[in-house]
């Protein structure tokens, strides 16, 4: 498929789907408190851009740090773990029960301990302990999965330890480490906005808010527009980490070759 | 090198090598031949110091141990860095300047020094190979059965290479193999392994001049050569 159709093709489908929506709510007299046509919505987008932009840098904010710190911590702990079973086996249960516990039954308590008056910082470490064990897990399998034959040569050519770490199992854990961070962008937004969801008023005023509050006084509209600009958000950062991943494995890695 | 009455047993129980004793003089091309299992991959490891012997020890001549250079089975080449990246790398680890131009034009790699081991295919990844053990200049080569993946006309071409390089280096080679052709036409000494645990069967110097030409393959004395090999191999049965 050339690629004019490969952008063309979706972009109909999307015409088409909306066209459709717009007309049938329209012909149906849908109430625009049950459904509001696109046009509605868009008209919404337009007018309170000013203020839902305000709260799209709140949770963007939220988003990038926990993103960022999560990152970190999954790294240097899949490190940490990959070069000692010990500190593995003693920390590994406790990063489990981090993932497998939801964050909208622990949101509560953190909010608690933070207080609502700083609601950003539960928010900021609820997102934070969501997006955090898919890069731990995925990185600590990268790190496990460097190859034996280099491991030898390296130690042949008697590599020192830091020699190893930077130039043999950085960059062979460097595709599940991208892999991993991948999901956990995805997940730091999820987790911001569920949190904020939870903490439901105070001095949060993300986008999670601003759909309750829309929610709240039936403003279906301006309700669809902050949803839109939460899904748009979610997919530039799912671009971005994915032009990262691209940038710094297009000369190498199997899963950026052209089949030829 | 000596090896002397070295024994290697693995943590499961496994005896590779049992009073295994091999002396090499510097200089020589010797080959290592045996069956699957008889322990040819434990000595080379033995040899580099990737492992160390359970009884027994491996000692160096006056000199103390030299720079080895190990050619796998496998490429074993980075694929995140470049062919240079590659054959430069023993280089690198030790601190010392990178000039490999030489290596690579030799193993005729000198345009695809940017490239990636992924565009390259199976003998250029086994001559890269090849050209970063020998990037630091050793003076023991050691080879683990590196041919054994390629098809038998890119095989032939390396292993004329390999004997290039040798020639003009004299570096020690210890060449593992279980190919009864390559291991009489390259070596100037055959070892013949065999049995669990691997010991020697029997040592065979291959008394022919160099360069080794393909016309060597054609002689009779070659065909002798060889049914001296196999009559050894099958003589552990």
């Amino acid at each position: 498929m050339s690629k004019f159709w490969r952008i063309l093709l979706p972009a109909l489908v999307g015409a088409l789907a909306l066209s459709a929506w717009e007309i049938s709510v329209r012909v149906l007299d849908v109430p625009l408190f049950v459904l509001p046509p696109p046009s509605a919505i868009a008209v919404s987008l337009a007018q309170d851009l000013p203020s839902l932009a305000e709260s799209l840098v709140f949770t963007l904010k939220i988003t990038l740090g926990a993103f960022l710190l999560a990152s970190a911590a999954g790294v240097s702990l899949a490190i940490l773990f990959a070069h000692s079973r010990l500190a593995e086996r003693a920390l590994m249960p406790y990063a489990v029960v981090i993932q497998v516990t939801p964050v909208v039954a622990i949101a509560p308590l953190v909010i608690l301990w933070t207080g609502l008056d700083n609601a950003w910082a539960a928010l900021f470490i609820l997102a934070t302990l969501v997006a955090f064990f898919p890069v731990l897990s995925s990185s600590l399998l990268g790190f496990r999965s460097v190859d034996r034959g280099l491991r030898n040569l390296f130690r042949l050519y008697g590599a020192t330890p830091w020699q190893i770490f930077w130039r043999l199992e950085l960059p062979s854990a460097l595709p599940h480490l991208l892999a991993g961070m991948k999901v956990a962008g995805g997940l730091a937004l999820i987790g911001a906005i569920v949190a904020e969801f939870v903490a439901g008023s105070g001095t949060a005023t993300g986008l999670a808010w601003r759909i309750v509050e829309s929610g709240n006084r039936l403003n279906m509209p301006r309700m669809f527009a902050a949803l839109l600009l939460l899904s748009a958000t979610g997919i530039l950062i799912h671009v971005a980490l994915s032009a990262v991943e691209h940038l710094l494995l297009r000369h190498w890695h199997e899963s950026k070759l052209k089949s030829d | 090198m000596r090896l002397d009455s070295v024994g290697k047993r693995f943590a499961n129980g496994y005896a590779a090598l049992e009073d295994f004793s091999l002396d090499l003089a510097p200089g020589r091309f010797t080959s290592l031949i045996g069956p699957s299992g008889c322990g040819k991959s434990t000595v080379l490891n033995l040899v580099a110091g990737l492992s160390d012997p359970t009884s027994g020890q491996v000692s160096w001549g006056s000199a103390g141990k030299p720079d080895i250079g190990f050619v796998f089975q496998e490429p074993t080449l980075m694929p995140w860095a470049t062919v240079e990246q590659n054959v430069a790398l023993p280089l690198t680890l030790a601190g010392r300047p990178v000039s490999i131009g030489e290596q690579l034009a030799k193993v005729g790699l000198t345009d695809f020094a940017r490239a990636y081991p992924r565009q390259l295919s199976g003998g250029m990844k086994m001559r890269a190979s090849i050209a970063r053990a020998l990037a630091s200049h050793p003076a023991l080569l050691l080879l683990d059965e590196p041919f054994g993946a390629l098809d038998e006309i890119t095989r032939y071409d390396l292993i004329d290479q390999l004997l290039a390089l040798w020639m003009e280096h004299r570096f020690s080679a210890l060449f593992v193999t279980h190919s009864i052709t390559e291991s009489v036409f390259m070596s100037q000494r055959v070892v013949v392994m065999g049995g669990k645990p691997g010991r020697v069967l029997a040592d065979i110097a291959i008394d022919e001049p160099y360069p080794r030409l393909p016309g060597f393959r054609a002689e009779p004395r070659y065909a002798a050569w060889c049914g001296q090999v196999l009559d050894a191999l099958r003589s552990a049965a």
